[in-house]
């Protein structure tokens, strides 16, 4: 199918790319319907509205700069977009790039989503370590050299 | 909205299985204990607010990403 995004112009998607969030991201309630695609620098993807061409969000992986986030998430909760089993969950978090100053990384609600269904949610952790804005860069190089000690 | 007025220790209840007890009142601070089932989500609204602010900062930003050195290739999905 053929989508409008915001980064890329008119692009080609798969069906299986289409992720549903029943309940919307927080602040964007009304729009449920999202297509998942591959950005231009790895190792990031843009997560583009259906409904609203305008509204797309860059997200990554955030062990990848954070091998120590934990997203403790209620089973039930994981249970309302299908995930019996919390290993099969893919964890996301929503980066920002503001018009100056540090990409940041919201790792207070991050995306979960439900591989098979492709069904997801924003959650809220309670954890007091997770905060709204992460630098990327500064806790990528914090677990880079972590892990050549 | 129901407006109503405890004394230190008394509670409200909300439904059958949620309990909001005064714990301590000090200058302009309320300390409150809730006691909730697990699946009801209890939050300071700030930290709602703060993550739909969160969400508006991230649906604004800029379409050029920063190159990083992750020092990985992108897993499949």
């Amino acid at each position: 199918m053929k989508v409008a995004t915001k980064a890329k112009g008119l692009i080609e998607v798969d069906e299986r790319q289409k992720i549903t969030f029943p309940h919307g991201l927080l602040g964007f309630e009304t729009l449920k319907d999202y297509v998942l695609f591959d950005a231009e620098s790895q190792p990031y993807y843009w997560l583009q509205s259906l409904d609203s061409e305008q509204v797309a969000f860059i997200i990554i992986n955030p062990f990848l700069f954070r091998p120590d986030f934990e997203a403790n998430i209620d089973n039930e909760e994981l249970k309302a977009i299908g995930i019996a089993d919390p290993g099969k969950a893919l964890i996301f978090s929503i980066v920002t790039i503001p018009p100056s100053g540090p990409m940041t990384a919201n790792l207070q609600g991050p995306l979960v989503i439900n591989r098979d269904s492709r069904q997801g949610l924003q959650v809220i952790l309670t954890d007091q370590r997770w905060k709204t804005k992460h630098d990327i860069m500064a806790e990528l190089q914090t677990a880079n050299a972590g892990a050549r000690k | 909205m129901l407006i109503l007025s405890r004394k230190i220790n008394e509670k409200i209840m909300i439904g059958d299985d949620i309990s909001i007890s005064i714990i301590e009142i000090r200058g302009d601070q309320v300390r409150l204990g809730v006691d909730a089932p697990k699946k009801v989500k209890v939050f300071r609204q700030e930290v709602f607010d703060a993550i739909k602010a969160e969400n508006k900062a991230a649906a604004e930003s800029a379409i050029v990403i920063p190159e990083l050195d992750f020092g990985v290739k992108r897993e499949p999905l």
